[in-house]
């Protein structure tokens, strides 16, 4: 690998994007993966929207709804959201501590391959037409009873994908843990990196119960195991718990990223440091933690008592607070500073008001006896789209524009970016306010239609124009995408002039090696301390220059996965088709191969010479 | 072009004013017009809690707008540099504090209705001669139809809920395949119909239902139970405690034997033959059955719990269930019988009534 850039072939391109284990590249191919699957999941929901245009539709059956919803749910949550965060957590996080990669570069291949292969599992149900149909939650009864392989592919292919997740939250904890440059104390650490920390500690947590309660699933409906129903003296309610238990924390999972991300926006476009750094870590911390004591209120109406209800309301209105000095911190943040509106700033700064009404609904749900009246109904569906699309998709899109040049060396059109951020904006506000009051009119959520004469048939129409809108403008960013990247044309170091982390002082895109030397990290935000300094690099660095040690390609990662993937049919069709054991039993000797070949082959990795560092050094001529 | 988006205006703006006439929703469905003392609690805690999360959105809104006017590099030129700020350990405490305090404003409130909402304690409560003194409902969801039994009074009803006004009308609630919820908006929250255990609730009427624009309070699953889920409707029909007792007296004469078998028409006949098996329609007994019970169903507000109840409906029903209900249990009887047979049935069912 050498870090000149040279023309290669076809071939030899996808084989180095095949066995990449460099952070950066994982990085674009989460975002690449994350994207295709946020543009399904688009689809998906312009459908929903079109069959509820009219009362009595009849553009999709029912069934087909319900598994357009289903995977609508699941293809945006874990498919698109969750990998697009990982992918920005990849690119980003080990610049933003000093590293040259994270802590562990094969099992982050890994990582990646299986939420691939996972993603692409659980959509090739389309093909057989046997598609998951019982809810992103896939309450057990329902799934249990559900005709055909559909909830068969969920239960697999979130295995899968989630698998993948699990092993990048390990990577993220361990990489931030031990491979901070000298000087960054955790207390100097960016927020975005703090986020990427908590929600790593929380996949840590959260995915085994997600991964127990898939396998029960799975053995339920496949090998004949009965935990789940009652007439064999299995229990419903459990499977429900179990997912809930994974299912809080992952909103959370989604949000604090996204909460990194408006954090840097609001200090490099204000010219400030963070209002109250600390009380920002803590508060993060603390969401994170109270993330995992809240689960039941998704279950008030259950049936858990009047002491379990209280308990789980009091303990979800705490949430909060924490959030709300977030909230209060951000604001002191851009006031006093000298704020610029590029369009990441633009989403920041519609984030504020966009996430404070899903935040206050989430109160008003925290209230048991309240959310008798609103759950399962379309203000659940208004708060859940106010928190995830204002806040994690916001962060996304904020996200995209922001890092966009230190990811491929190229601006996004700004203008083109307020284009879309207008559309998407408004047409948000009109797709979803509405729905709140769609839900205090009786309309119950995932219904594939509605009759007439219910007084619900204007807001709907509302409804399904604001959806329009929203597509319209990620057509937009798609083009601008497009345009730009034909474009290419090629921005230095800092693309937006005030970064003070650490990514804003190397190249854009990084060399492959990130950081020619560790740097010294002396404060937090340490390159806008340099430069106040008089140090224009903005990095000093902690060691002379010297050979680098890098970790090899493999392309391990890829068949590991591919063998879960085949395997994962296998178990499918092992009862049904003859060669349905064959599958299985190739598929996971193929799984168990790969692994051993990764445990018997020793790759002790590769030097990058220290002649060939100060090559690049002279030929970038900056960076001491 | 112009003369479109002139349309289109015109469109927008009467779209926005229904929206805002239709504010409160429609009465008997809508939870912004409670009509009984649980829906009244609910909307309660909806009034306090929005009120706050106002007051939160307003308080954040005026320093955001402040903000932005205020501090616009546009306004104050590229050369201003920000004062580096670390924090202010007073706000911190200020929105630590301030919050607490509205959260434990809307804690305690919440913590009381909990907790009111779910005292069933009276359920088997019975006077001296060991009659129960509440009105017990035992509900019974089932793809994608409601079973309604009422156990103290022997009889059993279904797609309907009859019930007096001004008492509490206590419900045990049962799901028979699959996971739903129960739910009347209009009159308080809901509750889910588990598989595996039964659940209890309380309801209070206020207001009989004869006024409301159907007749009667609409109910819904809530829960997602299959393809169908949307048209899980109920309906309910509330009655002052004379005429509840009257209906209750009409619903268990219907368990007499007709006597005189001769008379029965041509489409009573065929009912036997085709539809006994499932369909009861003597209300006296006890609930369970595969199909729905059909002794009122001439009363009925729907056909199939969300068609309109003409003759018409119920025919295009009986001939093809799987189009106008996907997935659901009964037999479509458009290849079986004639449509001659098919209309004398549905004729022979709109006659059932205990109500004339």
């Amino acid at each position: 690998m050498s870090s000149v850039a040279q023309k290669r072939g076809f071939g030899a391109t996808l084989w180095d994007w095949l066995t990449t284990v460099d952070h950066k590249k994982i990085g674009i191919l989460y975002l690449l993966g994350g994207g295709f699957f946020f543009i399904v999941g688009g689809i998906e929901a312009m459908i929903i929207r079109l069959q509820l245009l009219t009362p009595n539709n009849d553009l999709v059956s029912a069934g087909i709804f319900n598994q357009i919803i289903t995977m609508h749910g699941t293809t945006m949550i874990f498919l698109a959201a969750m990998p697009i965060l990982i992918g920005f957590m990849n690119a980003i996080m080990p610049l933003q501590i000093g590293a040259r990669d994270v802590a562990f570069p094969f099992l982050n291949s890994l990582g990646f391959w299986m939420f691939f292969f996972g993603g692409v599992f659980l959509n090739i149900s389309w093909f057989f037409g046997q598609v998951p149909d019982a809810g992103w939650t896939s309450y057990a009864s329902l799934a249990m009873a559900s005709e055909g392989h559909g909830v068969d592919f969920y239960a697999i292919g979130l295995q899968i994908a989630g698998g993948g997740t699990l092993l990048g939250g390990i990577n993220f904890l361990v990489t931030i843990i031990n491979m901070r440059a000298p000087g960054m104390t955790y207390m100097r650490m960016p927020l975005f990196t703090w986020t990427t920390f908590v929600a790593s500690a929380m996949i840590l947590f959260a995915f085994p119960p997600l991964t127990v309660g898939l396998f029960l699933l799975t053995f339920e409906r496949m090998f004949g195991a009965n935990f789940f129903d009652p007439t064999m003296g299995g229990n419903t309610i459990i499977w429900e718990h179990i997912f809930w238990i994974f299912g809080h924390p992952e909103v959370y999972i989604l949000i604090l990223p996204a909460f990194g991300i408006f954090s840097e926006i609001f200090t490099i476009f204000s010219r400030k440091r963070l209002f109250g750094y600390s009380a920002m870590v803590f508060a993060t911390v603390l969401i994170g933690f109270l993330g995992f004591m809240v689960w039941a209120h998704h279950m008030f109406t259950v049936g858990l008592g009047p002491t379990a209800n209280a308990i789980f309301s009091v303990a979800t209105m705490a949430i909060a607070i924490p959030t709300g000095v977030k909230i209060f911190n951000w604001l002191l943040t851009i006031w006093g500073g000298s704020i610029k509106v590029t369009t990441p700033m633009l989403w920041a700064l519609a984030f504020i008001p966009t996430f404070v009404m899903g935040g206050v609904t989430g109160v008003m749900l925290g209230t048991a006896p309240l959310d008798y009246q609103l759950h399962d109904t379309y203000f659940v569906v208004a708060h859940f789209h106010y928190v995830i699309v204002g806040g994690t998709v916001f962060g996304i899109l904020a996200g995209t524009h922001l890092y966009w040049p230190k990811m491929f060396g190229t601006m996004l059109n700004e203008t083109l970016g307020k284009v879309t951020f207008w559309f998407f904006f408004f047409g948000f506000h009109l797709t979803f306010l509405i729905q709140h009051w769609l839900g205090f009119w009786g309309m119950p959520r995932r219904v594939f239609t509605y009759m007439d004469g219910q007084g619900w048939n204007s807001a709907n129409v509302i409804s399904s124009v604001g959806a329009l809108l929203m597509a319209i403008g990620i057509t937009v960013m798609v083009y601008n995408i497009i345009v730009t990247s034909i474009k290419n044309v090629r921005v230095a170091n800092d693309p937006w002039g005030d970064g003070r982390t650490l990514e804003w002082a190397i190249e854009s895109p990084p060399l492959f090696y990130n950081f020619a030397q560790t740097p010294l990290v002396r404060g937090l935000d340490t390159v806008y301390i340099e430069k106040m300094e008089g140090n224009l690099s903005g990095i000093t660095p902690a060691e002379p220059v010297q050979d680098i040690h890098m970790p090899n390609g493999s392309f391990i990662p890829f068949m590991l996965s591919l063998g879960l993937f085949i395997a994962g049919f296998g178990a499918m069709f092992r009862t049904e088709e003859p060669w349905g054991m064959a599958v299985l039993v190739i598929g996971l000797v193929w799984t168990f191969a790969a692994m051993a070949m990764r445990s018997l082959k020793d790759d002790l990795g590769y030097y990058v010479k220290k002649e060939d560092i100060l090559k690049d050094m002279k030929r970038k001529g900056g960076q001491k | 072009m112009m003369k479109g988006l002139k349309k289109w205006r015109l469109f927008s703006l009467l779209a926005a004013l229904t929206v805002f006439l239709a504010g409160c929703g429609q009465e008997g469905l809508s939870t912004l017009l409670p009509a009984g003392q649980v829906g009244k609690d609910q909307f309660k805690l909806l009034m306090l809690s929005s009120g706050i999360m106002l007051l939160v959105i307003l308080v954040v809104v005026i320093i955001y707008v402040v903000a932005i006017v205020r501090f616009r590099r546009s306004k104050l030129g590229e050369d201003f540099v920000p004062e580096e700020v670390e924090g202010s350990h007073t706000l911190e405490l200020v929105w630590t504090v301030i919050p607490v305090l509205l959260v434990l404003l809307l804690a305690v409130p919440t913590v009381y209705y909990t907790y009111k909402l779910s005292d069933v304690s009276a359920m088997n409560e019975v006077n001296e001669d060991g009659e129960s003194e509440n009105l017990v409902v035992d509900v019974t969801a089932k793809l994608y139809w409601w079973e309604f039994e009422y156990p103290t009074l022997g009889i059993v009803t279904a797609q309907e809920l009859v019930v007096p006004t001004g008492e509490k009308v206590y419900f045990n609630l049962l799901a028979a395949d699959v996971k739903h919820s129960f739910w009347i908006p209009a009159v308080g929250g809901k509750l889910d119909t588990n598989v595996e255990n039964v659940n209890k609730f309380y309801l209070t009427f206020d207001k009989a239902s004869k006024d409301l624009k159907d007749g009667v309070f609409y109910g819904k699953c809530a829960e997602l139970c299959g393809p169908s889920h949307a048209l899980m409707d109920f309906k309910v029909k509330s009655l002052p405690r004379a005429e509840f007792n009257k209906w209750v007296t009409a619903m268990q004469a219907t368990g007499e034997e007709a006597t005189d078998v001769a008379a029965a028409g041509q489409g009573e006949e065929l009912f036997q033959q085709s539809c006994i098996a499932c369909h009861a329609t003597s209300a006296v007994g006890e609930g369970g059955a595969i199909g729905p019970n059909l002794a009122s169903f001439g009363d009925r507000n729907r056909v199939a719990g969300f068609m309109d109840h003409t003759q018409e409906k119920l025919v295009e029903w009986i001939s093809d269930t799987q189009k106008q209900k996907p997935g659901n249990l009964m037999p479509s009887f458009g290849e079986q019988l004639s449509d001659e047979e098919i209309n004398s049935i549905a004729e022979y069912l709109m006659g059932l009534s205990v109500e004339k």
